[in-house]
């Protein structure tokens, strides 16, 4: 097995992106729990952003691809739910990344994110900015994603939801 | 799998496993066919969370009833009378105030359920709710909002939403009704006491209900169970057809 250092790797992984946001790496997302190097193989902890997100699979394969590329013999991908992914760890590069391509990066709403029944955030258009927008729907193009429309512009756009 | 062949905390897994699969089957049962673009993507979307969340169970029912028992041969390898689904899950998709009441009553509890299964003693368990309460908190604000949306709609809306509110009712007075797994589940601190769930679902739905103008519950409604028993209705067998029909054609094969 080549010699791989946890930066090589790390390095690697700000590489490879979420198939269904694709201006943002794993490393931006969030996903990345911990690496362990073990004298014959690789070991990664990925934290799932949602239960039934198909886009988890992929992530899993790209990752490992992508270690196996710096000559790694063996990786092996951990499934970890504990502490559950939260929105709140998308890095703030990833949040600038999100706006840059169009969808609203999620809105820090503190303690609410529990709470049954809550009111929708006002969120701004990431087009025009301006923040008379409204909620279309709750699920957008993806689990993690809220369809809005700007009233100002009129153009509709995603918000990328608290979890 | 039938309930005495198993022990507890694994019936009560697959219990909860089965409420998630069957759910998460009828709602998929929307894909293509949702009344505007949004509504169709929103459903398929909590379709997928719930047959994630399906899949965490049944690993974890696999793992507990060892040897060959995988998530696969839980979910396409048991007959009707072997899943322990409330009936309430199984029931057709009918029209979107169908699907929205039978969702809303669901959700609700499955709010309170998850919220419950976060301080399980089981650490799995706990785990797995932790993630899928997130999730739950929008199926349960989607729903409600459909029903108020529906309900203070139109005329014809408000008419059918509250025929559907009404026909549901009973269904989901299963969600409190007490099998040995549930009491188990209890005694060990795997779960809740599921009558004690009941006070919050009943003030949660009747505030709804009354934002959505649509009638008070029925006090007097008594529960139509059986699910929980693995007594399913006719639908139940021709879900499980068509989920299950691929898997059995090809039982070895791989995607």
């Amino acid at each position: 097995m080549a010699e791989v250092s946890e930066d090589s790797i790390m390095n690697t992984l700000s590489g490879v992106m979420d198939p269904e946001v694709p201006v943002l790496s794993v490393i931006d997302l969030g996903v990345i729990r911990d690496v362990r190097i073990n004298q014959s193989h690789v070991e990664v902890d990925i934290a799932p952003t949602y239960t039934g997100c198909p886009a988890m699979d992929v992530i899993s394969s790209s990752v490992e691809e992508a270690i196996i590329k710096l000559g790694v013999s063996k990786v092996e991908v951990n499934t970890v739910l504990t502490p559950p992914w939260t929105t709140d760890w998308i890095s703030e590069d990833g949040k600038r990344k999100l706006l840059d391509y169009g969808i609203a990066p999620p809105k820090n709403e503190g303690n609410q994110k529990r709470e049954l029944f809550q009111s929708a955030p006002e969120i701004a258009c990431p087009r025009c900015k301006s923040n008379d927008t409204s909620c279309v729907s709750l699920f957008g193009s993806t689990a993690c994603k809220s369809l809005y429309r700007c009233n100002a512009c009129l153009e509709p756009f995603d918000y990328f939801k608290c979890l | 799998m039938m309930l005495d062949t198993c022990d507890f905390k694994t019936q009560y897994v697959l219990h909860l496993a089965d409420d998630a699969l069957v759910l998460g089957q009828r709602l998929s049962g929307w894909c293509g066919h949702g009344p505007i673009l949004e509504q169709d993507i929103a459903i398929s979307n909590i379709s997928l969370d719930l047959i994630g969340l399906a899949r965490q169970y049944y690993q974890y029912a696999a793992e507990l009833i060892g040897g060959d028992t995988t998530e696969d041969s839980l979910a396409y390898f048991r007959e009707s009378r072997e899943f322990y689904n409330h009936l309430i899950v199984e029931q057709p998709n009918g029209d979107w105030g169908d699907t929205m009441s039978r969702q809303f009553y669901f959700d609700t509890f499955h709010f309170f359920q998850l919220q419950h299964l976060t301080r399980s003693e089981d650490l799995r368990l706990r785990e797995i709710a932790t993630k899928a309460l997130k999730e739950t908190t929008y199926h349960a604000q989607f729903s409600a909002e459909w029903i108020i949306r529906l309900g203070d709609g139109t005329k014809e809306s408000r008419k059918r939403v509250q025929k559907s509110i009404t026909h549901h009712f009973p269904y989901a007075l299963e969600f409190f009704e007490t099998t040995e797994f549930d009491k188990q589940a209890h005694d060990l601190n795997l779960g809740p006491d599921v009558r004690e769930l009941k006070d919050k679902w009943i003030e949660k739905v009747r505030e709804v209900l009354n934002i959505a103008t649509l009638d008070d519950i029925n006090s007097d409604a008594v529960a139509k169970k059986g699910g929980k028993r693995g007594i399913h209705s006719e639908e139940h067998g021709l879900i499980l057809a068509e989920m299950q029909s691929v898997a059995r054609s090809y039982p070895d094969a791989k995607w």
